[in-house]
């Protein structure tokens, strides 16, 4: 089964925000934003600016009817500036003028007089000012400090992540059209609709039912408009409200880049402690993550640092502790995995760093923790693990020895090339760790010429959840996919939606489509028991669109049993909720059973570094996944794929850079490298894992969204392995990405140490 | 008055739009044909691409492109083909569509289009189809999804079909297959009508200023870079409308792009010369420098991408004069000269005074370049951040002429590492005479390090340059000599 889009993306009739055909008066918006990253704002100066052609409103905070807030988790971030600017691209006036172009230029005539403060963007720095977004999260299993007493070989150190980017190549935007009764309708490239008709009642002080959130699809999300589509939202539904008037805009790259946050970067200090079989014993770790200028969804993204900070590892005392850090960069957010890559990017450093030090294979160490059956998470949830059944797969059918003896005779018989094999288990939990969120609503209505719509809260942009969602219908009602349509996120269909995010929007709404059809299913049923001549509904099968009594086909078909039943006066429409059942978590005590399942995976990665120009080839990364078993394979393993190389990419060509005045360098697609077709691996191999065991996903088939970002990581510590092969007297920082810089810089290190 | 003419998809069109409007806007905005997406509107993601359809003696060229670099001008006269001009009726698939829906090659589906154009454009063009040129015809294209691995196999599969080609032109088969419509065997002859129906007027152009009501063009809001002078010479728009991309709209430019007398490569006794607008691709494509440069396409294949590379003329790289500029480097290793419109003529080297300071005055513009086939050997490396398309962090190429083991002449270039493109001068008089050997590199090694003075900034820092250019100078002498250092 093909993505159902993927007829009217290939003849671009797909259709985006900027797609949407414009309503006669619409207003094109465009942000004057400010130039520093942290000042007190003294005064704004409009005046040239009203005077361009074409302009028709300028606002700034003063003009608001509603709240001047936007911030979802906390009350910290303000729409447009008030009083201070916390980071270079923080919005302090939009101006609205009758075309773009207009509206641009006009911007760029505003002036704002700003007094500089001290601009922080190390979140160390922060750290010591004690500037913390949230109080420090705390997860503790066992006693380590105790536990470390009794290891034979402790290790400490530094490890540091940088952020990444999301480059969606849909700009984020939105299109608010005024209705009715001061009413407004808002087209939005959001991950979370509700989120964003929330915060557009807020500035408006308009109640939610006044709002209509409508999404289609997105250019790419990646988390990155999961709470950051709110701004631009709300900045049109603004505009409309005080002009009553169309209010458009779509972002152009370099302002999504200066004025978006991103993956947050990381600082973390380890300490691991091994016995003399090498089995980790006892794992300390600080995380301090650099949140930007206000909280959006970095405290959420810090906790799942903490679910991850083992990864696939069982560990029987762990003490890890985070700290959210203000900085004056943009505030960084959701981005596939969620603040668990980090997590699991620091538990891998410390035991590469143990490795080495050891002298063994970080892979020994790696194979010999991995969490079995029954053993606890550091968050109290009980393991029902995949991890050593994914690496025996892995390595059975892959032999990792083998690709590394290769590795090893091949930097034998090269000087200037040398390859490195890394494995990288991964384990990932599903579920939005806020177990309240966990909720999602279907409305399916069957029409009476037998064709089904679906609306759902989840939100279509690449993943194929709309093809799965449509799928389950299909499946339930026994009809071709044909006969389904999903239809637009709709806060009106659809209300008080989850964002899709957390890898969980296919298990929720397709779980909530299975109970609407699932009912729907039982009424005709009901109306055709009596026609087939059965006793009971359970009698009455209905498969390829016609009515089976005890497993025998009857004439009855679909679309005549559908009229019957509206003739009867049935209701064909059904509006299911469902809710993931079993899950829990008590932050009061920092334990629970957050997660509906975990998704388990293991991947071996190769690489090749070419020693003299320090740049290197992914030359493949295979894997065996934990699919439980997929309801669309082309799907799902485009999502592996997918992620595959966008983890490769921020472990190494991806580098975010803010200057220490906070400016954004990196801040176009000239200076922010993504993975281009050439920087893929030569061979991407999936192997599905096979397990009979059962689970909470919608058909048995496990989120995928998220958990194969984080075999990416494996390419960091490949890179290593044949840095450390050309110069083997140097052992590199961890400090992600790898770009050809820093392994050209290790290569040489000793050279440049005597020059 | 003179308005801009040419083919979009089956239609001929013109408008009076100013010239410097992009062809993406124009599309998009002014003909609603949204299939063509905005992604960065600087050439590096390809969501943009369209066909540009150009005659050639007895055919079309067709060669891909990005419609936000190029300016509406660059269009006059030919066949524009965005997604809706190769969409068949009734909803049915072109070969390259159907290739992708196949091997569940989209997935949000915003690039999309941009790769099933570069892909139309590979069944156009007049390489020869292997799975390496599918994938090269795809080099432009950015896919944040991330599913290159299935558009490859899309890439391969489509790579069959085109080979089941006997006999028939490119084109031919393209519509015998349903990958073009039929509509495009016509296209050369009506290219050649709308070029008799042409006249001589130069288009009108609304200044920046006047459209926006502004006396005073110094008040007009944009940073006072390449455009200060005041009819400012246009290639293919590749750097120019990186730069200024909303002030290029109404900048009274000279489009010399299209001018047929400035394309040409030729070769006399003495030297090769090549036109003002002859593009990257024209040199992959040129029987010259195939033969003199044997590893062209890998060299070349570093140099921006498919798109970029069918826009970007060797000229307008040498005036945008970026340190870093890829073909300076490599022409500044032949010792090029430039040749004015007013036939003065200077060598490429003495081109640069200062940080985008040229010694060309404002009414100069490139007419050709040239250099003399005086070396035995030629390397061109490049190290950036992503290896391919991408902008250097360092670059260099040299030239060499080696007689019984000697270097009897030694052209030594780098950028990144100076705020000109730089010819290292004593580094390559150092080398004369002298023998290939550790040596010999290594003090040359030396001696370069004092001719260059590289800042750190976000392509690298200062300690990174300084010991790329010493690898990649290394890396001249293992690809040219399979010498590699002990050390």
């Amino acid at each position: 089964m093909k993505n159902l889009d993927s007829k009217s993306h290939v003849r671009g009739e797909s259709v985006y925000l900027d797609d949407i055909p414009l309503i006669q008066g619409t207003l094109f918006a465009c942000v004057y934003d400010s130039p520093i990253a942290h000042g007190k704002l003294e005064s704004i100066d409009i005046s040239e600016a009203e005077k361009c052609a074409g302009v028709v409103k300028i606002i700034t905070a003063k003009d608001l009817i509603g709240e001047n807030e936007i911030g979802g988790i906390l009350p910290d971030e303000p729409l447009f500036a008030e009083k201070e600017v916390h980071f270079q691209g923080m919005p302090i006036a939009l101006v609205l003028a009758e075309t773009e172009e207009q509206a641009r230029h006009a911007a760029r005539k505003i002036t704002a007089k700003i007094e500089p403060l001290e601009v922080v963007t190390d979140p160390r720095v922060a750290f010591v000012k004690n500037d913390l977004i949230v109080p420090p999260k705390q997860f503790k299993l066992g006693d380590a400090e105790t536990a470390f007493r009794d290891c034979e070989h402790i290790f400490q150190g530094r490890a540091d992540v940088n952020g990444q980017e999301h480059l969606y190549i849909e700009t984020q935007g939105a299109y608010c059209v005024p209705t009715e009764q001061n009413g407004l309708k808002v087209y939005s490239s959001t991950q979370g609709p509700t989120a964003v008709q929330r915060c557009v009642a807020r500035v408006t002080a308009l109640p939610m039912h006044q709002i209509e959130v409508d999404v289609t699809r997105l250019g790419g999300g990646f988390g990155g408009k999961e709470d950051q589509a709110n701004a631009w939202a709300a900045l049109c539904a603004v505009g409309t409200q005080l002009t009553r008037r169309p209010v458009k805009y779509a972002l152009h790259r370099m302002e999504d880049m200066r004025m978006t946050g991103k993956r947050h970067p990381y600082s973390a200090d380890y300490r691991i402690g091994l016995n003399k079989d090498l089995k980790i014993v006892a794992y300390e770790v600080t995380f301090y993550q650099n949140a930007g200028a206000s909280a959006d969804l970095s405290p959420p993204v810090l906790e799942r640092t903490l679910f991850h900070c083992t990864n696939s590892y069982y560990i029987p005392n762990v003490s890890a502790t985070a700290y959210s850090c203000r900085t004056n960069l943009p505030p960084n957010t959701a981005f596939r995995g969620f603040g668990g890559p980090q997590g699991m990017f620091i538990i891998e450093s410390a035991i590469a760093h143990a490795a080495e030090k050891l002298n063994v294979s970080a892979s020994e160490i790696q194979r010999k923790n991995l969490i079995a059956d029954g053993d606890e998470f550091p968050y109290g949830q009980i393991a029902a693990s995949e991890a050593a059944n994914s690496w025996k797969q892995a390595d059975d059918k892959y032999d990792f020895e083998r690709l590394k003896t290769e590795a090893d005779e091949f930097n034998r018989n090269n000087k200037f090339a040398k390859k490195g094999v890394a494995m990288m288990p991964i384990c990932f939990g599903i579920s939005f760790t806020k177990t309240p969120m966990n909720q999602a609503r279907s409305l399916v209505h069957v029409y009476t010429d037998g064709s089904v719509a679906v609306s759902t809260g989840a939100v279509e942009m690449g993943q194929g959840v709309n093809t799965k969602i449509a799928q389950v219908a299909g499946e339930i009602f026994s009809l071709p996919i044909e006969r389904v349509k999903v239809h637009t996120t709709n806060t009106l269909r659809i209300a008080n939606t989850s964002p899709t995010a957390a890898s969980a929007a296919a298990d929720l709404n397709g779980r909530a489509t299975q109970i609407a059809c699932e009912t729907i299913l039982q009424r005709l049923k009901e109306v055709a028991a009596p026609l087939v001549e059965a006793q009971t509904a359970d009698e009455v099968t209905i498969e390829n669109g016609f009515v089976y009594r005890g497993g025998e086909s009857t004439n009855l078909d679909w679309l005549v049993l559908v009229n019957e039943a509206h003739q009867q006066r049935v209701n064909l429409s059904e509006h299911a909720h469902y809710a993931t059942p079993g899950i829990h978590f008590d932050w009061s005590i920092a334990k629970g059973h957050p997660f509906a399942y975990h998704v388990y995976g293991t991947a071996i990665v190769g690489v090749t570094v070419d020693c003299l120009r320090g740049i290197y080839t992914v030359d493949f990364v295979k894997t065996c996944h934990d699919f439980g078993s997929s309801m669309n394979k082309s799907v799902d393993f485009g999502q592996i794929e997918g992620g595959i190389v966008q983890g490769i990419g921020w472990m190494t060509m991806e580098e975010v850079v803010y200057d220490e005045q906070g400016k954004l360098r990196s801040n176009a697609l000239s200076t922010y490298k993504i993975p281009d077709v050439y920087s893929v691996p030569k061979e991407i191999e999936i192997s599905p894992l096979e397990t009979d065991r059962g689970n909470l996903a919608i058909f048995n088939s496990k989120a995928v969204g998220e958990p194969p970002l984080m075999y990416g990581i494996g390419a960091y510590f490949a890179i290593r392995e044949s840095v450390k092969a050309f110069n083997p007297e140097n052992l590199p920082r961890f400090d992600a990405p790898f770009t050809p810089e820093k392994v050209l810089l290790n290569l040489y290190s000793e050279k440049i140490r005597k020059a | 008055m003179k308005m801009i003419k040419f083919i979009l998809n089956n239609q001929t069109v013109q408008t009076d739009l100013p010239k410097g409007a992009t062809v993406l806007d124009f599309v998009r905005y002014h003909k609603n044909l949204k299939g063509t997406k905005i992604g960065c509107r600087e050439g590096d993601c390809g969501a943009c691409t369209i066909l540009v359809g150009e005659l050639n003696g007895d055919f079309v060229k067709y060669r891909s492109q990005t419609s936000c670099l190029m300016p509406l001008a660059n269009a006059n006269g030919k066949h524009i083909v965005t997604v809706e001009g190769i969409n068949k009726p009734n909803n049915e698939l072109t070969e390259v569509q159907s290739a992708i829906i196949e091997e569940s090659g989209t997935q949000c589906g915003f690039c999309t289009v941009g790769f099933v154009m570069s892909l139309t454009n590979f069944c156009l063009d007049e390489t020869p189809k292997t799975a390496e040129t599918a994938i090269s015809a795809i080099d432009g294209n950015i896919c944040r999804c991330t599913g290159y691995k299935s558009i490859e196999r899309a890439a391969a599969s489509l790579t069959e079909v085109l080979n089941e080609q006997n006999g028939q032109s490119r084109l031919e088969f393209a519509i015998g297959k349903g990958i073009v419509p039929d509509s495009f065997a016509d296209i050369k002859n009506r290219l050649e009508n709308l070029r008799i129906g042409q006249d001589e007027n130069s288009p009108a152009i609304q200044t920046h200023a006047e459209k926006f009501g502004v006396t005073d063009k110094s008040d007009a809001g944009y940073p006072k870079t390449i455009l200060k002078t005041a009819r400012p010479f246009v290639g293919g728009g590749t750097d120019l409308y990186v730069q200024n991309p909303e002030e290029m709209v109404y900048a009274a430019t000279e489009n010399l792009f299209s001018d047929d007398d400035l394309r040409f490569i030729n070769e006399t006794d003495e030297f090769i010369e090549i036109g003002a607008s002859v593009v990257v691709t024209d040199l992959l494509e040129s029987e010259i420098f195939n033969r003199l440069f044997p590893n062209l396409y890998k060299h070349l294949k570093l140099v921006s991408s498919t798109p970029i590379r069918n826009m970007a003329t060797i000229a307008g790289n040498f005036v945008n004069a970026s340190p870093i500029g890829d073909m300076t480097a490599w022409f500044l290793a032949l010792d090029a000269t430039i040749v004015f419109n007013t036939t003065r003529e200077i060598p490429l080297r003495e081109f640069y005074l200062g940080y985008k300071t040229l010694a060309k005055a404002d009414d100069e513009f490139i007419k050709k370049i040239r250099f003399r086939r005086a070396f035995t050997h030629f390397n061109f490396e490049k190290v950036s951040k992503r290896t391919y398309l991408d902008i250097s962090s360092v670059n260099s190429a040299i030239s060499l002429k080696i007689e019984n083991n000697h270097i009897e002449k030694a052209q030594v270039s780098a950028g990144g590492v100076a705020p000109i493109p730089l010819y290292l001068k004593k580094t390559s008089e150092f080398l004369l005479g002298k023998e290939i050997s550790e040596n010999t590199i290594l003090e040359a090694s030396e001696i370069l390090q004092t001719e260059i003075s590289p800042i750190s900034d976000v392509r690298g820092s200062e300690v990174y340059k300084r010991l790329l250019l010493k690898q990649l100078f290394t890396a001249h002498f293992a690809e040219l000599f399979d010498f590699h250092p002990t050390a």
